[in-house]
């Protein structure tokens, strides 16, 4: 008796620590201000462009993501050899990649100096410090959360259903896209909403390959980390504008992945 | 109709196993036993193009559709061959008569229609048209993944053991059920199973295979009568 009171004890002393942290700081950036601190919060003048700016480039990284992501996947799944497993592990790695090391990675490859600085600005294109720059970078660190849940959806489908289809006259690309995605597609949504959420919150490779020029590559999150220095309201405004995207994000991704 | 036959000549190598052999099929079934790691299913993932042989012809109905020699090797969804696996067979996305239509290909949607309507109904299955798919038993689902398959007309139906995945009264049903309709087909059918019982129910021509290659064929008496292995002896006193 006095085992299992312990015992609940423990397990309840450890859960609510847990939870207590995660908590604490939501209920933080969402009581600490009265509605109307907020609402002069978000009409600062940097608030506009950066959710403009945050929608139109995590939507272009999305696009990005999921149009080349899906075939990057399916392709992976149906090639054999070290080579391939190689490559499936290293587009993994900018999930376990601190921010800064993307930026500096991205620098190295697509800046003035990078590798394929010389042949970019031979065609007049310099990336750095753009919104293209802000594309790449979410792009960068986002599309492995939605490779590693397409890998696994085409995965998981089975072998015979392709052959069948196949056996039924339909070409390989007949089958992607009349079997493999319409039975992948609830994954594939989760997939992307996951990778969607790492984007809109895509910080420090944003602040060293696209810098954080109001108007231009002034993401939601630099905005934050700039209103900081001279205003909490507002970037505790854009927070909450954040917060609230990535909940509807993860709610959805939750009853997406339900039916 | 003369020409309703499949002709196979194949050689391979499938995971460390050597396959080699030739086999003619006349229009109706032939099943096709042999011991775990015999290369049956192999044997057809070759005849479907799905396996890349390392030599040899497969020609059905008189077309050549794998040619070694010629360099012609004809990709699975153009050699018109029909194909059953024991499982996963149908597609969860589609409904029944959706699943049906699927390989016939080319023509309105209303014609796709009736003709998929026409398959399951000569199967006995038109009343599970609007059905969706998981809420089909074993028996059910393995009619309607035949109507599939018979639906585009193929040339040529291999079985990959139909009934392993369903339990054993269902077995039952479903076998009497395949028996009966493959008999009345007018294209050659190869049916791999390890059930004498199937064996006996299709009263076909029996193929043995053994690591690879054809170790004796013929009628289940001719067996009884001189079985050439202990594989073929433990068969037949099987059940």
């Amino acid at each position: 008796m006095a085992w299992s009171l312990a015992w609940s004890l423990l397990l309840g002393a450890l859960s609510g620590f847990l939870l207590l942290l995660i908590l604490l700081p939501i209920a933080g950036l969402l009581f600490t201000a009265s509605p109307r601190d907020l609402l002069r919060g978000l009409a600062d003048p940097m608030v506009g462009p950066a959710v403009r700016l945050t929608l139109g480039t995590t939507l272009g990284s999305l696009a990005l993501v999921i149009g080349c992501g899906t075939p990057l996947a399916w392709v992976l799944v149906h090639r054999r050899g070290r080579g391939w497993r190689i490559i499936e592990t290293v587009v993994q790695l900018p999930v376990v990649l601190p921010p800064a090391v993307a930026g500096v990675a991205l620098l190295l490859a697509f800046g003035r100096r990078g590798l394929l600085g010389p042949a970019l600005g031979a065609l007049g294109i310099g990336l750095p410090f753009t919104r293209a720059a802000v594309i790449l970078a979410e792009t960068f660190v986002a599309a492995p959360f939605y490779l590693q849940a397409a890998i696994a959806a085409f995965r998981r489908l089975a072998p015979e259903l392709v052959l069948v289809a196949r056996t039924l006259g339909a070409s390989p690309p007949r089958v992607f896209f009349t079997v493999a995605l319409p039975i992948s597609k609830s994954a594939l949504a989760g997939g992307a909403a996951m990778s969607w959420a790492r984007a809109l919150g895509e910080f420090g490779a944003t602040l060293m390959f696209a810098g954080n020029l109001s108007g231009r590559t002034q993401t939601l999150p630099l905005a934050i980390y700039t209103a900081l220095e001279s205003d909490l309201r507002t970037a505790q405004s854009l927070s909450i504008v954040l917060v609230a995207v990535a909940f509807a994000l993860l709610v959805a991704m939750r009853v997406g992945t339900r039916t | 109709m003369s020409a309703s036959t499949l002709e196979v000549e194949l050689r391979g190598d499938v995971g460390g196993l050597t396959v080699d052999l030739a086999l003619s099929a006349e229009a109706g079934p032939t099943v096709i036993v042999g011991p775990n790691g015999a290369g049956k299913t192999s044997l057809l993932m070759m005849i479907l193009g799905a396996l890349a042989p390392t030599g040899g012809r497969v020609a059905v109905d008189g077309m050549v559709v794998f040619d070694r020699a010629r360099g012609l090797d004809l990709p699975v969804e153009q050699r018109g061959i029909g194909f059953l696996p024991q499982r996963d067979t149908l597609f969860p996305h589609l409904d029944v008569l959706e699943n049906v239509a699927y390989g016939i290909a080319e023509v309105p949607r209303a014609e796709r229609d009736r003709r998929a309507l026409a398959a399951l109904r000569e199967l006995g299955a038109e009343a599970l048209a609007a059905r969706r798919t998981d809420g089909l038993s074993g028996g059910e689902a393995q009619r309607v993944a035949l109507a599939r398959a018979l639906a585009p007309a193929p040339r040529a139906l291999l079985l990959d053991e139909p009934l392993a995945a369903l339990d054993v009264g269902l077995r039952r049903e479903v076998r009497s059920f395949l028996a009966a309709h493959l008999r009345r087909l007018a294209i050659p059918t190869l049916v791999v199973t390890h059930d004498r019982a199937d064996a006996e129910a299709f009263d076909a021509e029996i193929v043995v295979m053994e690591r690879g290659a054809i170790a004796q064929r013929g009628r289940l008496a001719d067996l009884a009568a001189r079985p050439a292995t202990d594989f073929v002896r433990e068969f037949l006193d099987r059940g």
